[in-house]
């Protein structure tokens, strides 16, 4: 059963049809990765899902019901989180109560706050900053505290816009692990560029290309699909 | 008088208002259109340029005339270089970052003001026109032999607003010009539609940013130069034109000259028109409740097109 | 030294030290401190929308002639007592904030400080227009009898100071706890990063509103007071001056910090009062600073206390 989908999904810009009629399908419990070339139209495609931005045209269904209609944090309160690509995160508050934001969404009292955001520090590999301001932190600190904050909304559907961008290679290691890990309880979409990522975190991959839906399947079929390697190499 | 002439009249000093409004806001909007911030101490550069009228009037001997034409010149000068400095000293500053921006010309706004109260003092002082003959204006009637015209008592005009008008249209028309013409308008326009990308083209944006916001000073300077024959000039006389400035402006679609043209003459000839019939006391108050709620509900201003 | 036992001794400290002053203080340093304090209350009032929420209002002498002509209005014309009185400055100012707040932030940035420029233009005009009523420029002088609550007499000194203590503490220790509550949290992280508070999931226009009550009431609440206790409502409290004012003090003292406003607005009235006995071009002080904050110390002065010494100054 799918936790996400949309029909007929579109939204242009000025005539510039960033998104074009997409049907998308996200089952319960997977992990999929959502890439394509630049301007391909993803961080607009899941913009839409979150309602950051208002489709031209088309619905999204979580849950099975309509959101189409509700603002942004109404979805949120429905159990979605979503990272930003650009680093986000509230500079003069300190770790620790960026992720308490996050976290009071959802649970109440200072003891129990203070244990989820304590786990989701620790999680994303931060529990030995949480007094340092956001602003402070190194860039591939904050990208980290951007990953805690999802996690500590513990949402049913995890967005993460391109989170490994700027981390070293260490943090990349330890993020794959932290999305194996999360695979039990949480669907994540991902908007990834690192294929080795992609390759051993995702369940699905698809991959969108000029708004539209270019091609869907496992990693190892996305792989050898001659379409996608077209479209990367730009000669489709 | 009856309806009909009466309306004349109030159309006439309307569009005097709507004249030297219409000046004023294109400087304000300039600011606008180009450099993206708020200036408000816009209307102090209108009463520097009444109170230097004054000032190099009553400095140069000879006609009435020579004083105004040699305030005319002078005073938009005057204030235009000491709007670019304001510009080059703080502004240029704080980046033109809007909200800081606002804060600074409010700080600059004290200071023109104040500073005029000490210098100049606090009274009303006039500038003798340079003509000023009066004008009568006939009207026309249907009567018992068909189409009569009169001269009905006190519908009548001066050379000098009626020259405050044209004034006012030659000096838009040469705006006009300059933003579509020269080489300078052609820089201002590239730094106006994407300011990286001019930088990026080795367009000198900031002396861009400092001429523009010595035009927009010139321009409120120049409105008031004509003005002061007609009202007289008082450091505290910045107020009703700022005011009116932003309504014109926001009503026109922020940063759009055309926009402001027109927004100008219908604010304008309607104040004019309204503070004749009614209080212009609550002519004001719709005035402001409206631009209010044109940016609540309408920001793209009542002219301008929803940006898609 | 842990972060809120230096938080209870600083602010703690101030009020102790506020309730002393008033048996030390020659006479005319004790009437300006109860107008400073109350002064201080409308700049807390403006912090909770610019310093906290960030916000930046150019029309608060709206909010604070609402509650002074609320309570004025009452006093002059129904003879209410000064408990009544305050209430209808209470109420008066509520309702205004709401219909402000509501309308204002639909609009952001720049559109918000204009919008809310005409309104409170919009406002002062009102009150002129309404002259046989307001009196206009000219004001209301409250009469005496009305001034009194039971035995205590608002318009001498003593009970007077006393008020505006209280008014102010009040006001303090409202910010002092709401910014470190989790509500308080929010306001700071919709000024840091709105769009990421909207994406935590957080009604942002409603907690806006929430701020521009809360702020509007204060300031509400300041203004019904300044007319109670000085005895005068007038139109001056409504013009565009009084809305700069606590944008100038809080800027000066410091957005976004508890003790800001009050050092602010003590600086500048002492700043003010000096230059008025030597210039009428007083005013002239007030655009010299606001240029010299802008430019070198957008922070204030307990910005730079905060950036230097105690980053967790709340």
């Amino acid at each position: 059963m799918s936790l996400l989908s949309t029909r007929g999904l579109s939204r242009s810009f000025a005539g510039l049809r960033a998104v074009h009629e997409v049907d998308f399908d996200l089952p319960k419990g997977e992990v999929r990765a959502l890439i394509g070339p630049n301007g391909a139209g993803k961080t607009t495609f899941v913009s839409l899902l979150c309602g950051r931005i208002l489709p031209t045209s088309g619905q999204v269904f979580f849950d099975g019901r309509d959101i189409s209609a509700l603002p942004a944090h109404r979805r949120i309160g429905l159990g979605m989180a979503y990272t930003f690509q650009i680093t986000s995160v509230f500079s003069r508050l300190s770790a620790y109560e960026n992720v308490a934001l996050a976290a009071r969404r959802r649970v109440h009292g200072r003891a129990e706050v203070d244990r989820v955001v304590m786990r989701a520090l620790e999680q994303a590999g931060l529990h030995d900053r949480p007094d340092q301001p956001a602003g402070d932190l190194s860039y591939g600190h904050q990208r980290l505290l951007e990953i805690a904050m999802g996690l500590a909304q513990a949402p049913r559907l995890l967005i993460l816009d391109e989170p490994t961008q700027g981390l070293s290679d260490g943090e990349v290691a330890a993020f794959k692990a932290l999305i194996r890990g999360l695979k039990d309880s949480t669907t994540i979409l991902l908007i990834e560029h690192n294929m080795s990522v992609v390759m051993e975190t995702a369940d699905r991959v698809t991959v969108l290309n000029f708004g539209e839906i270019l091609a869907e399947g496992t990693p190892a079929e996305i792989h050898a699909n001659a379409q996608v390697q077209a479209a990367y190499l730009g000669t489709g | 008088m009856d309806f009909g002439p009466y309306l004349m009249l109030a159309s006439l000093e309307g569009a005097v208002m709507a004249a030297v409004l219409a000046l004023t806001a294109v400087g304000l909007s300039l600011v606008f259109g180009v450099m993206r911030v708020v200036n408000v101490a816009h209307g102090e550069f209108f009463m520097l340029g009444a109170v230097l009228a004054w000032w190099i009037a009553s400095h140069v001997g000879g006609p009435p005339a020579l004083g105004f034409v040699a305030a005319l010149i002078l005073a938009p000068l005057a204030v235009g270089a000491l709007a670019a400095l304001a510009d080059i000293t703080i502004l240029r500053r704080v980046d033109y970052d809007p909200e800081r921006t606002i804060v600074a010309t409010i700080g600059i706004l004290y200071i023109l003001q104040q500073v005029t109260l000490m210098t100049y003092g606090p009274e009303a002082r006039p500038v003798e026109p340079p003509f000023n003959s009066r004008l009568a204006l006939p009207w026309l009637e249907w009567g018992d032999t068909g189409l009569q015209m009169y001269w009905p008592w006190g519908l009548s005009t001066t050379s000098y607003k009626l020259f405050v008008i044209v004034a006012a249209v030659v000096v838009l028309l040469g705006v006009w010009a300059l933003m579509s013409r020269t080489r300078i308008g052609l820089l201002m326009r590239a730094t106006q539609l994407d300011r990286d990308m001019a930088l990026a083209f080795g367009i000198p944006v900031e002396r861009v940013y400092a001429t523009v916001f010595g035009l927009g000073g010139a321009l409120a300077a120049l409105g008031a130069v004509l003005i002061v024959p007609i009202q007289q000039a008082h450091y505290l006389m910045g107020g009703d034109p700022l005011l009116l400035s932003f309504i014109v402006v926001i009503i026109g679609g922020l940063g759009s000259l055309p926009g402001t043209v027109v927004a100008a003459i219908l604010i304008g000839l309607s104040d004019g028109i309204i503070s004749v019939f009614f209080s212009p006391m609550l002519a004001k108050i719709f005035a402001t409740l409206l631009v209010a709620l044109v940016l609540v509900f309408r920001p793209q201003g009542l002219f301008g097109v929803k940006p898609r | 030294m842990s972060d809120s036992t230096k938080t209870v001794i600083l602010h703690g400290g101030l009020l102790a030290l506020l309730f002393l002053l008033q048996f030390l203080l020659p006479a005319y340093h004790h009437g300006n401190l109860a107008r400073i304090m109350v002064l201080a209350t409308f700049a807390m009032g403006y912090n909770v929308m610019f310093g906290y929420t960030g916000l930046l209002s150019l029309g608060h002498a709206l909010f604070f002639a609402a509650g002074m002509y609320g309570m004025g209005l009452a006093m002059q014309y129904a003879g209410a007592g000064p408990v009544l009185a305050m209430s209808a400055g209470l109420v008066a100012s509520i309702v205004v904030a709401l219909v402000v707040g509501l309308l204002a932030l639909r609009t952001a940035g720049v559109g918000f400080m204009i919008v809310t420029l005409m309104f409170a233009q919009a406002g002062y005009l009102i009150i002129l227009y309404y002259g046989a009523w307001t009196r206009g420029d000219e004001g209301l002088v409250m009469p005496q009898a009305l001034r009194m609550l039971g035995a205590i007499d608002f318009s001498q000194p003593g009970p007077r100071y006393f008020a505006a203590l209280g008014l102010f503490a009040t006001g303090f220790l409202l910010t002092l706890w709401m910014m470190r509550s989790p509500f308080g949290k929010v306001l700071i992280a919709i000024r840091e990063n709105e769009e990421r508070a909207r994406m935590l999931g957080y009604d942002v226009f409603r907690y806006k509103l929430a701020a521009v009550v809360i702020s509007g009431t204060l300031c509400g609440l300041a203004g019904a007071a300044y007319g109670l206790l000085f005895g005068y409502v007038g139109a001056t409290f409504a013009s565009v001056q009084y809305s700069i004012f606590p944008l100038l003090w809080v800027l000066l003292g410091g957005a976004g910090t508890v003790i800001g406003p009050l050092i602010g607005t003590l600086f500048m009235f002492y700043l003010i009062d000096l230059s008025s006995a030597v210039t009428s071009a007083y005013m002239l002080v007030a655009g010299v600073v606001l240029v010299l904050l802008t430019l070198f110390a957008p922070q204030g002065l307990a910005g730079e206390l905060r950036a230097r010494v105690w980053r967790g100054l709340p």
